[in-house]
């Protein structure tokens, strides 16, 4: 008797040990590879590197700085055209819960949140690149449609949780519909629509595959936004598989570089989420 | 009472203020037109406020319908040309026009069921750990972000790190096995891809199971049942269908995912013979090919894969979703 209950006592704690070690393990690759990133990375970094373009292989001094102004521009223009369609979506989607096109527009997002970014890479080159040609406008609304879903839910779940007493107070005052929804509820709110806004810029910064047939990539400093333009992630897969060392020198710079700027996204979104204690 | 009551209306109407008999009165009367104005606008105001917000969650199910039948409408041609047999062809030789998916689906299905099989383990260990053993205190915090972490990485970096990092290790271990030893292949895609799949399991998996009402856990622990068996036999089955559920997120994640499975798959249009050989996935043959895809039904055939991957995830999510919400409900 004792015998068995010792058996069973020491098999929980096994049980305990093995679920430790193994969800630890999780965050050794990640560590890694932050390290190894980093190490690799830091390096190449200095004033060349930032201010200079693409140079032929073998010709020192090659820089990103194309890459970096079209990743700003690109996802700048993605920010202009998916954050204010996003937030008016959520409120739709939170003042009606139960409307039958509220049903179907939930499920739309649910849908969009689960396509593959290659999918919608495919999509933007059939409606954009077919018809107009390569363009960095492609591929801004490419990521657009990416950070829908994101927002959307965000402001969605936000604006839910919001007591339907201040609602009820601001219609008692008199206030018409769209000053209750637009001095009220979306003030209340602000923290957790803002934390889906940076969740969903830090997503698309590094996306590469809905670029790689929209914007194309450039060699050269653009800011023609109906032209093809390089962005930071496309340019580390391009140099990321070429054998010339200068330019693999060059994607671990530029990795580097977007991973510090993805994960300072994430880690800030973290900090807003828990000052203002919002659940996304 | 001595406002001056200098509206234009009522010098509009050539009312001048001398000759008004009794200025309380046209001062009431001019509020209360001010008043029906002002209402007025807010009514329209508001009408046009509820009708943007009507077209913008319209627009999202017209967005979601334009994709699909965008990707039917594209796909016509290679349907009409190849068929079905499309699905089924295993040779893919865009000189010669021969087009057949077959190689892709089986890379596709292979390093995604892989990478699963190796994550859920550690998904569910990160699961437990955070719903049941230790759910407060800067530990679980540490490990939750760290594990929110592991999604925010972008997957070019984590293909450009699997290309520097696991390629020569897998080439090693290849050395070491006696087989081919390449280093690319489908073994690695599904490294790569499991680290990259844990945190939807994981994630999704924790919130169920704090779900677990503590009246049963304690009911069970009155009866002396130890901590495993607490887990075994109440929380596991309990949560069952929302870890399945997990699972299926991460699945179709995997499916999806593009670049890291491109950078070190090896991208040859070949039937995998076993799980160290090089293949190509459907989403990575798209990235690879369709920039440069001139012929008609060379695109259309691309663009049919695309079709795919698309019906394939929404099933999957739709399911997840399902199962979450008939968890959450009950």
């Amino acid at each position: 008797m004792g015998n068995k209950v010792k058996y069973r006592i020491g098999k929980s704690a096994g049980f305990q040990v093995l679920t430790v070690v193994l969800a630890f393990a999780c965050v050794i690759p990640l560590i890694a590879i932050l390290i190894y990133i980093i190490r690799a990375g830091i390096t190449k970094i200095n004033w060349n590197f930032i201010t200079n373009v693409e140079k032929p292989v073998g010709e020192i001094g090659g820089g990103i700085a194309h890459a970096l102004l079209g990743s700003v521009l690109v996802i700048f223009f993605a920010s202009v055209m998916a954050i204010p369609v996003g937030i008016l979506c959520g409120i739709f989607l939170s003042e009606n819960k139960k409307s039958r096109l509220a049903y179907w527009s939930r499920l739309s997002v649910d849908i969009l949140q689960g396509v593959p970014s290659i999918v919608i890479g495919i999509v933007a080159y059939i409606w954009l690149v077919k018809p107009f040609g390569y363009s960095a406008i492609s591929g801004s609304i490419a990521l657009a449609i990416m950070m829908l879903p994101i927002i959307i839910r965000s402001t969605e779940e936000t604006l839910k949780m919001l007591p339907d007493t201040l609602r009820e107070a601001g219609f008692a005052l008199g206030m018409p519909f769209h000053r209750v929804v637009l001095k009220i509820i979306v003030p209340c709110g602000i923290s957790g629509i803002l934390s889906g806004v940076m969740l969903s810029v830090a997503r698309i910064a590094g996306e590469t595959a809905p670029l790689l047939f929209t914007a194309f990539g450039y060699q050269f400093l653009s800011a023609n936004m109906a032209k093809p333009m390089e962005t930071l992630p496309h340019l580390i897969f391009k140099y990321a598989i070429t054998p010339y060392k200068d330019w693999q020198d060059l994607a671990w710079g530029a990795s580097c570089v977007l991973l510090v700027w993805v994960l300072l996204l994430n880690i800030l979104t973290k900090l807003i989420t828990r000052k203002w204690k919002v659940q996304l | 009472m001595d406002t001056p009551v200098n509206n234009d209306l009522i010098t509009r109407s050539g009312i001048t203020l001398e000759r008004v008999i009794s200025s309380e009165k046209i001062r009431d009367a001019v509020k209360g037109i001010k008043r029906i104005k002002r209402s007025h606008r807010q009514i329209k105001a508001e009408s046009i406020f509820r009708r943007t917000l009507t077209i913008v969650g319209l627009s999202m199910v017209v967005l979601v319908f334009g994709i699909m039948l965008t990707l039917i409408v594209q796909s016509f041609p290679s349907l009409k040309a190849l068929g079905v047999g499309y699905l089924w062809g295993q040779t893919w030789d865009p000189v010669r026009d021969i087009y057949g998916a077959l190689p892709f689906l089986m890379g596709t299905l292979l390093t995604s069921f892989t990478a699963l099989i190796i994550s859920i383990p550690f998904s569910f260990a990160v699961a437990i750990f955070l719903g049941e053993y230790y759910p407060k205190g800067w530990l679980a915090n540490f490990l939750k972000n760290t594990v929110e972490l592991i999604a925010a990485v972008p997957s070019v970096i984590y293909g450009f790190w699997g290309l520097a990092v696991l390629v020569p290790i897998v080439r090693s271990l290849e050395v070491s096995i006696g087989v081919p030893s390449i280093g690319y292949g489908i073994f690695t895609s599904s490294l790569i891809l499991a680290v990259m799949v844990i945190p939807y399991a994981a994630s999704l998996g924790r919130s169920m199971i704090q779900m677990v009402p503590s009246n049963l856990k304690e009911a069970a622990y009155s009866l002396g049942a130890t901590r495993w068996e607490v887990i075994r036999s109440v929380i596991l089955p309990y949560t069952r269908s929302g870890l399945f559920a997990g699972i299926l997120l991460s699945l179709g994640r995997a499916l999806g995912e593009t670049m890291a499975v491109t950078m070190v798959i090896g991208n040859t249009p070949l039937m995998p013979k076993n799980l160290f050989s090089t293949g190509n996935t459907m989403a990575s043959v798209i990235a690879n090919e369709l920039g440069e895809a001139d012929k008609a039904v060379y695109n259309s055939a691309l663009i049919e894969l695309g079709l795919v991957l698309f019906l394939v995830t929404v099933v999957i999510n739709m399911i997840g979703k399902k199962v979450i919400g008939r968890f959450t409900n009950e």
